[in-house]
């Protein structure tokens, strides 16, 4: 977001008398369809199942209790730790931070030479970057499905080059999970970090460049750790929807390997019928997210002070 | 003639008003399964304005209704056992006796199914069978074994589209173990669930919708289809053959159903005359490649469907199935084994 | 090459830039190319042609895009609208309220629907709906994107609002002015920059959402994004790459006429005092 902070502190109260009306809009509208609806989701994990979807309003921890013990096909063995679902979130987690990581690697760099373009030619870099921003999810993603086919151009290309004897198999695998989700998020990992090495003052690096230190050093020493709001920023707009992403699973991994994301759909839309266990997942999801962020947040009010 | 046709246009505005007065029908049903010119003729027929979800299973549409879009939608097209388990949820309408002008066009082997006994909630759609296909280009052996699917020759390895309905995956696997569905002996059930787990490291993807493009683009070298999607997919170029194996294969037939608390409930019941009209359903039959359950389509029916080798089980081959309904503690071990599949 | 000129530059970086912009444009243009494919397989190719961007606006699928289209710009429309003129209430409250308990519990609130993960948004929503019976369909789809639209359009303009000088309003306010007229004649003009990014960005996420949608749309109701994915289910279709290319261009249109309204904002920076 380009914030034109201007100058100085702009603190006015111009509007304080009425500003309870102002907010009331967005108070009522957010906490009456998003807030309200999240605490009788985390009430619905909490209840007993109705056979093929639905609830029956009596309480039961059935729901988390199946997602952390495997009490056989029965339902009658000892309880052991289950690992199916727990695996699920971990493959999830693995595969945001996968995202997160190749994000970061090609990111830093970009944004870093699009902020020291001359003015002129940085609004058009910068331009570049933001346009597949703009373009749909969905498109992109079918987009990336139809370049990685098995006989799709990527492939064929391949071939032609003689780089390759046969086609690659890439559509289906983690691997292509991994690439979607690289490939959806990308910009949100440049866009942060752009805003903060433009705010860089590259006096520091001529400083320390002028006590001989190495190039690479300056950026390691210096230029990272000033930038490093942007970058946390950048990694947790790219790992926290990566964390639910549903198309990439959906579209590029076959819809075997589920992430959070499928799992949780499947609850609701599919085979599984199963309201509370969705509710349930989908709770560990967000408390996973909030704990990030609230980790993000003080991170932040350290740097401040 | 002409006071004949004024006549019968009047009879059919008449009829269509006093039917319904803002002239809408919303179908649920599979994707891909209804030609488009089909729907057009019951639009302007009864000058009815139809629209129309889709859905890729048996329990993906279950799931939707009970999610809340029950009430907005007029009819359905459940499988045979889905008819039975909507029927015990309460979900469907009761088509009153004589309502159906058509009802005597059901052929009488479908008439008194044991899903639907007496037809209360349903008519027939189309019928035919589930197994898998395989690409001849690719392998070259004996497909007709369940063992395709289930413990493939190291050519189709990983190479295997699978069907995402738990129903039709689960009874084939039984039957590929020769062990009885909604079975509740424990060792049976646990041989059913590692066959499935062992089968899925060989399996590359599961979905319905996309069961006929992987075959023809060659994404897949075999899978889990039914035998008119197969044979759709063998007329869209693809060198595949459609196997009836020897364990036995999937019978199904899909049904409309009147749904519960339909908005456009008398529109629902000209929709469903106007599917028993021999011509009509003729024209599904022709699209989807199935079989109609309606006497007199043989005359409007494409000359090929009799002799296609989807619709015509070779000799010998195993029985098929239909998919039974367990009772509520024997599914959720079966539910139990399907999402540890998927998961 | 003296060292303070060259140490902004890292040898690499130009190149990882041209490597970045090559994965976010191949696949984009791949299918931009494709689209003009003669051929009905998407795997050969059959001469140029634009037989699908007919087949788009006249194929049997038509009929579904075109009403799936009004759906969605329908909806875009009225979301970003609503959305927008409650995130510009909510900016004024926040950035002009003074200093006021629960100032940060509202902003946390406001950002809400961006802190939580689409998924749950969607089964949180459906829950809702479906315990208080309220019919799923177009207007369940608006109010779920009028909720996470907001803080997409709170963002640019609250961004904008912090660089306004309250000299303005003050002057305004000491001339007699009401505070609507403040607000009106004053503040709104200057605003203008950030309320329109913030419409568009809204109207963008709004046209994009598929997640959400796909779990609480009713009976007989498509949006784009639901209506191609059901497509592209059954498989990559010749068609469906040129009603991706379609948007792409619509999408460029978009993104360009923000771009020109953010240099137009850049030229007329919110004044100084």
């Amino acid at each position: 977001m380009a914030a034109g902070t201007g100058s100085g502190k702009t603190i006015s109260a111009t509007f304080s008398p009425v500003r309870h009306w102002l907010l009331m809009p967005s108070w009522l509208v957010i906490g009456f369809f998003l807030l309200i609806p999240v605490v009788l989701m985390l009430i619905y994990s909490f209840l007993t199942k109705e056979f093929r979807g639905g609830v029956i309003w009596d309480f039961s921890l059935a729901a988390y209790d199946q997602f952390i013990f495997d009490r056989g096909l029965f339902g009658d063995d000892p309880p052991r730790i289950e690992w199916a679902y727990i695996s699920i979130f971990l493959r999830s987690i693995g595969q945001a931070m996968g995202a997160t990581v190749l994000c970061l690697l090609i990111g830093f760099p970009t944004a870093y030479f699009i902020a020291t373009r001359p003015a002129k030619t940085r609004a058009i870099w910068l331009f570049l970057v933001t346009i597949p921003y703009w373009v749909n999810l969905l498109i992109r993603t079918v987009s990336m499905k139809f370049l990685i086919r098995d006989n799709g151009p990527l492939n064929e290309a391949m071939l032609g080059l003689g780089l390759i004897d046969a086609p690659l198999q890439l559509i289906n695998t983690n691997f292509a999970v991994q690439l979607g989700l690289f490939y959806s998020y990308l910009p949100f990992m440049v866009l942060p970090i752009y805003a903060s090495v433009e705010r860089y003052n590259f006096a520091f690096s001529e400083a320390a460049a002028d006590l001989y230190a190495p190039k690479w050093t300056i950026l390691r020493r210096i230029v990272l750790p000033i930038v490093k709001p942007g970058i946390i920023a950048g990694c947790i707009l790219v790992f926290v929807p990566s964390l639910g992403a549903f198309l990439a699973p959906d579209l590029l991994g076959g819809a075997k390997t589920f992430m959070i994301g499928s799992l949780i759909e499947e609850q609701f839309k599919g085979n599984a019928g199963n309201w509370p266990f969705g509710a349930a997942a989908s709770m560990i999801l967000l408390s996973m997210v909030l704990i990030v962020l609230m980790f993000y947040a003080r991170a932040q009010s350290r740097d401040q002070t | 003639m002409k006071l004949r046709s004024i006549l019968g246009t009047t009879a059919l505005v008449l009829a269509a008003n006093a039917a319904n007065a803002d002239g809408k029908l919303s179908i649920y049903h599979w994707f891909e399964y209804i030609p488009q010119e089909l729907i057009e003729k019951f639009e302007t027929e009864h000058n009815v304005e139809v629209t129309m979800d889709t859905y890729d299973s048996n329990e993906a549409m279950l799931a939707s209704l009970k999610a809340g879009t029950l009430g907005s939608y007029d009819v359905a097209v459940p499988g045979d056992y889905m008819v039975q388990i909507m029927a015990n949820e309460g979900l469907l309408d009761t088509i009153a006796e004589g309502e159906l002008s058509n009802f005597g066009n059901i052929e009488s082997q479908w008439l008194d199914v044991a899903f639907d006994p007496g037809r209360k909630h349903s008519i027939p759609y189309q019928w035919g069978s589930t197994s898998f296909s395989v690409n001849r280009d690719m392998y070259a052996g004996d497909i007709n074994t369940t063992s395709i699917l289930f413990d493939p020759p190291a050519e189709l390895a990983g190479k295997i589209n699978m069907l995402d309905s738990q129903g039709e995956v689960m009874a084939l696997a039984s039957l590929h173990l020769g062990i009885p569905q909604c079975s509740n002996d424990r060792d049976q059930l646990k041989a059913l669930d590692a066959l499935l787990q062992t089968g899925k490291e060989k399996w590359a993807s599961f979905g319905s919708d996309i069961a006929k493009d992987v075959l023809v683009s060659g994404d897949a070298a075999a899978g889990m289809i039914y035998n008119g999607f197969s044979a759709k997919a063998r007329a869209e170029g693809a060198n595949i053959e459609y196997a009836y194996p020897d364990e036995g294969y999937v019978v199904w037939m899909d049904n409309v159903v009147l749904l519960k608390d339909a908005p456009n409930r008398a529109n629902a019941i000209l929709f469903m005359d106007f599917l028993l009209e021999p011509e009509n359903i003729a024209a599904v039959t022709n699209y989807a490649q199935y079989a109609a359950g309606v006497t007199g389509v043989s005359e409007f029916l494409d000359e090929a469907l009799a002799t296609m080798p989807e619709n015509n089980p070779r000799d010998g081959s195993g029985a098929g199935a239909f998919v039974a309904v367990c009772d509520q503690a024997t599914q959720e071990v079966y539910d139990q084994i399907w999402t540890r599949l998927r998961s | 090459m003296t060292r303070p000129f060259d140490i902004r530059h890292y040898r690499g970086f130009f190149a990882v830039t041209c490597a970045c912009l090559v994965i976010l444009y191949a696949p984009l243009i791949i299918v931009m190319i494709y689209s003009f494919n003669d051929s009905a397989s998407i795997t050969n190719w059959g001469g140029v042609s634009l037989r699908w961007y007919v087949d788009v606006f006249t194929g049997p699928d038509s009929e579904k895009f075109k009403l799936a289209a009004w759906n969605s710009l329908s909806i875009a429309v009225m979301a970003a609208t609503v959305s927008t003129t409650i995130a510009t209430a909510a900016a004024i409250g926040m950035i002009r309220g003074g200093q006021f308990k629960g100032k940060s519990a509202s902003f946390a609130l406001i950002s809400l629907p961006i802190m939580v993960p689409e998924i749950v948004t969607a089964v949180a929503t459906l829950i809702f709906f479906s315990t208080i019976g309220f019919k799923l369909g177009t207007l369940s789809i608006l109010v779920a994107h009028i909720v996470f639209c907001i803080p997409f359009a709170y963002l640019p303009i609250s961004a904008r609002l912090q660089g306004i000088e309250a000299s303005f309003e003050e002057a305004a306010q000491d001339l007699y002015a009401s505070r609507w007229a403040t607000f009106r004649y004053v503040l709104m003009p200057i605003m203008g920059p950030g309320i329109l990014s913030g419409f568009l960005l809204a109207f963008i996420i709004s046209l994009d959402d598929f997640i959400i949608t796909n779990f609480i749309k009713g009976a007989g109701v498509e949006t784009l994004p639901t209506a191609i994915f059901g497509s592209v289910k059954q498989g990559i279709k010749p068609n469906i790459m040129a009603l991706s290319t379609l948007l792409l261009m619509f999408s460029i249109c978009l993104v360009t006429l923000s771009y020109f309204i953010g240099k137009r904002g850049e030229a007329n920076p919110p004044p100084q005092t």
